[in-house]
């Protein structure tokens, strides 16, 4: 988790991404976002985010994110 | 009679056509009929104000509505100027302060953040201005009035001096625009277009104009969508898409996250894009899944009405190749000047300077700003002539192709906007605790790195300039120095800058 918050975290600084549950909807994260952070999750994971699995409902918290990279590395 | 007034676009349609949709949002839509009805009330609620030749400030979402009240304001001889909640407070006050509007048009969504604005001149809702009778000798005897050099809209555009800048436009320009951009891209009563852009830009122009011109139709794609590129593709499906005028960052959003091993765009025979550079081997999967799609390349600054270069691919582009910019649309010229006012030589590098009456008016309230950009065409010495010098550099290559080169100076494009990277800078170093700063581009990865000197912490400046400044100007890093580099002769060195951002992820 300390690794994925950092990843947000270095995108922006001023977002405290431990609180935040609506960051698609409140418009914290853009679409060049997710593409930065599905790229990062690559790199420091090794897990491929599937097309399909790119909706806001996994990308408007950490806590959605992390659940769904430990979904895709069970997987 | 030749056209003069946008509006006739609509009035002929609305008479042809008049149950029709015309624009779909996420929660209604409005046939050119019902278009046409809203904006004559609108615009006799206007009229009846005794605004006429001013700004109105129309400050909603993005539905079909927000069209009509567009053109409630046309109808009342007045120029619409779109705002929107996307931008922070601090930009949409000094917006209304450089406007001066009298009126602003707000929905039920704006109309408590409107509030909060501390605008001086009256706040009106659409639905008030909608419901009552159109008065049409009123409107009859406005029209009589409005000349096609009038202006149509003010959009506003990032500015170098930390205020954002407001760009005129009127019914000629527009007109010109519509006319040559349908004829290149081949629009008719059977397109369909899908809006990415937002309304506060002219690249919306693009697909409002010619669905009243031909009766075709404009979706507004919900903002959702374009986290969730899997759905967006469906959507296109879904509503038989078949245009679609998006900026470089969205198309690449698609094929970039591997979309089309999922699902293709089934109806999609037109995609025009443009505002910056395609990667190539992103172009290559858009064309791979639609093979029988023509694709367009449109080039052009707001101070030019929209785009006023296309090209359209008839070859394959392989890595490090640049897709040209093509050639001028009918009626508008390309100079390419060199730093001696001389046309360049083939081959050549100079500067994208357009001539023709799709030339915007200028700058809004800011005459002096206007008289450096909009300047005599060195190259004529008999008779008064504008061009609008772009400073984007440009070479014609053995095609007798324009080629995109780059900028004279830190303006940049990022994720589809215009952006001076000074108008970043003046923000941040606008706080207390900022000693200097210094803002760079890193081309390659496409993002916006800030760097400072100065007690305050990376999380403090990005928030202070989430308030200031629209999302798509926010850094993409923001990094604190002990003192900023600086260059022999005292000024912040931005290469070694450009540097240290390269070795940063190293």
């Amino acid at each position: 988790m300390d690794e994925l918050l950092k990843i947000l975290e270095s995108l922006h600084p001023d977002v405290d991404f431990t609180t935040r549950e609506a960051l698609v909807d409140d418009r914290v994260l853009k679409s060049f976002d997710i593409v930065a952070i599905v790229s990062e999750i690559y790199e420091a994971f090794g897990v491929a985010v599937p097309p399909e699995e790119i909706v806001p409902e996994n990308f408007n918290s950490a806590k959605a994110l992390y659940a769904l990279i430990e979904r895709l590395e069970d997987e | 009679m030749q056209q003069t007034n946008v509006l006739e676009y609509l009035e002929r349609t609305a008479a042809r056509l008049p149950d029709k949709t015309a624009f779909v949002g996420e929660s209604s839509a409005m046939t050119f009929s019902q278009v046409l009805r809203s904006s004559r009330t609108i615009g006799s609620a206007l009229a009846r104000r005794g605004l006429e030749r001013e700004p109105v400030a129309v400050f909603m979402p993005k539905r079909p509505e927000t069209v009509a009240a567009f053109f409630g304001c046309v109808y009342a001889g007045c120029h619409y100027v779109p705002l929107d909640e996307e931008m922070p407070r601090y930009r949409l006050g000094l917006i209304l302060e450089n406007l001066g509007a009298r009126m602003m048009i707000c929905d039920e969504s704006t109309l408590p953040l409107a509030g909060e604005l501390g605008f001086a001149g009256e706040t009106a809702s659409y639905d008030e201005l909608a419901a009552g009778p159109a008065d049409d000798g009123l409107l009859a005897r406005v029209r009589d009035r409005q000349l096609d050099t009038d202006p149509v809209y003010v959009v506003f555009t990032s500015g170098s001096t930390g205020a954002p800048k407001g760009v005129a436009a009127c019914h000629r320009s527009v007109i010109d625009y519509i006319e040559n951009l349908s004829e290149a891209l081949g629009f008719s009563g059977r397109t369909r277009f899908a809006n990415q852009t937002p309304l506060y830009f002219d690249a919306c122009l693009k697909e409002l104009y010619p669905t009243l011109k031909f009766g075709a139709v404009t979706y507004f794609v919900p903002r959702q969508l374009f986290m969730a590129p899997v759905r967006l593709v469906e959507y296109l499906n879904e509503h038989k898409i078949n245009t679609i005028c998006w900026v470089v960052s969205a198309l690449t959003m698609i094929s970039a996250l591997g979309t089309f091993q999922r699902v293709k765009p089934r109806y999609l025979r037109t995609v025009a894009f443009g505002s910056e550079v395609f990667p190539v081997r992103q172009f290559r999967l858009w064309r791979e899944a639609l093979p029988r799609a023509d694709f367009f390349n449109l080039y052009g600054p707001t101070e030019a009405t929209g785009m006023c270069c296309w090209y359209k691919v008839d070859r394959d582009f392989g890595p490090g190749e640049t897709i040209p910019i093509g050639r001028p649309f009918h009626n508008t010229e390309i100079l390419l000047l060199d730093e001696q006012d001389r046309p360049a030589a083939p081959g050549e590098t100079g500067e994208i300077c357009v001539r023709g009456a799709s030339l915007a008016l200028g700058y809004y309230r800011d005459f002096a700003r206007t008289n450096e950009a909009f300047v005599q065409n060195p190259l004529n010495d008999r008779c008064p002539e504008r061009i609008y010098r772009t400073g984007d550099l440009a070479r014609r290559n053995e095609r007798d192709e324009l080629v995109f080169v780059g900028r004279k100076d830190h303006q940049i494009k990022h994720m589809g906007h215009r952006v001076e990277l000074g108008e970043i800078e003046v923000n941040a170093a606008a706080l207390e605790a900022v000693r200097s700063v210094c803002c760079v581009y890193d081309e390659r990865r496409g993002r916006i790195v800030l760097y400072y000197a100065g007690d305050a912490a990376p999380a403090q400046v990005a928030g202070a300039l989430r308030e200031r400044l629209p999302g798509y100007m926010l850094p993409n890093r923001v990094e604190r120095l002990e003192r900023m580099p600086l260059t022999a002769n005292g000024k912040v060195d931005r290469t070694a800058l450009g540097r240290m951002d390269e070795n940063a992820d190293k």
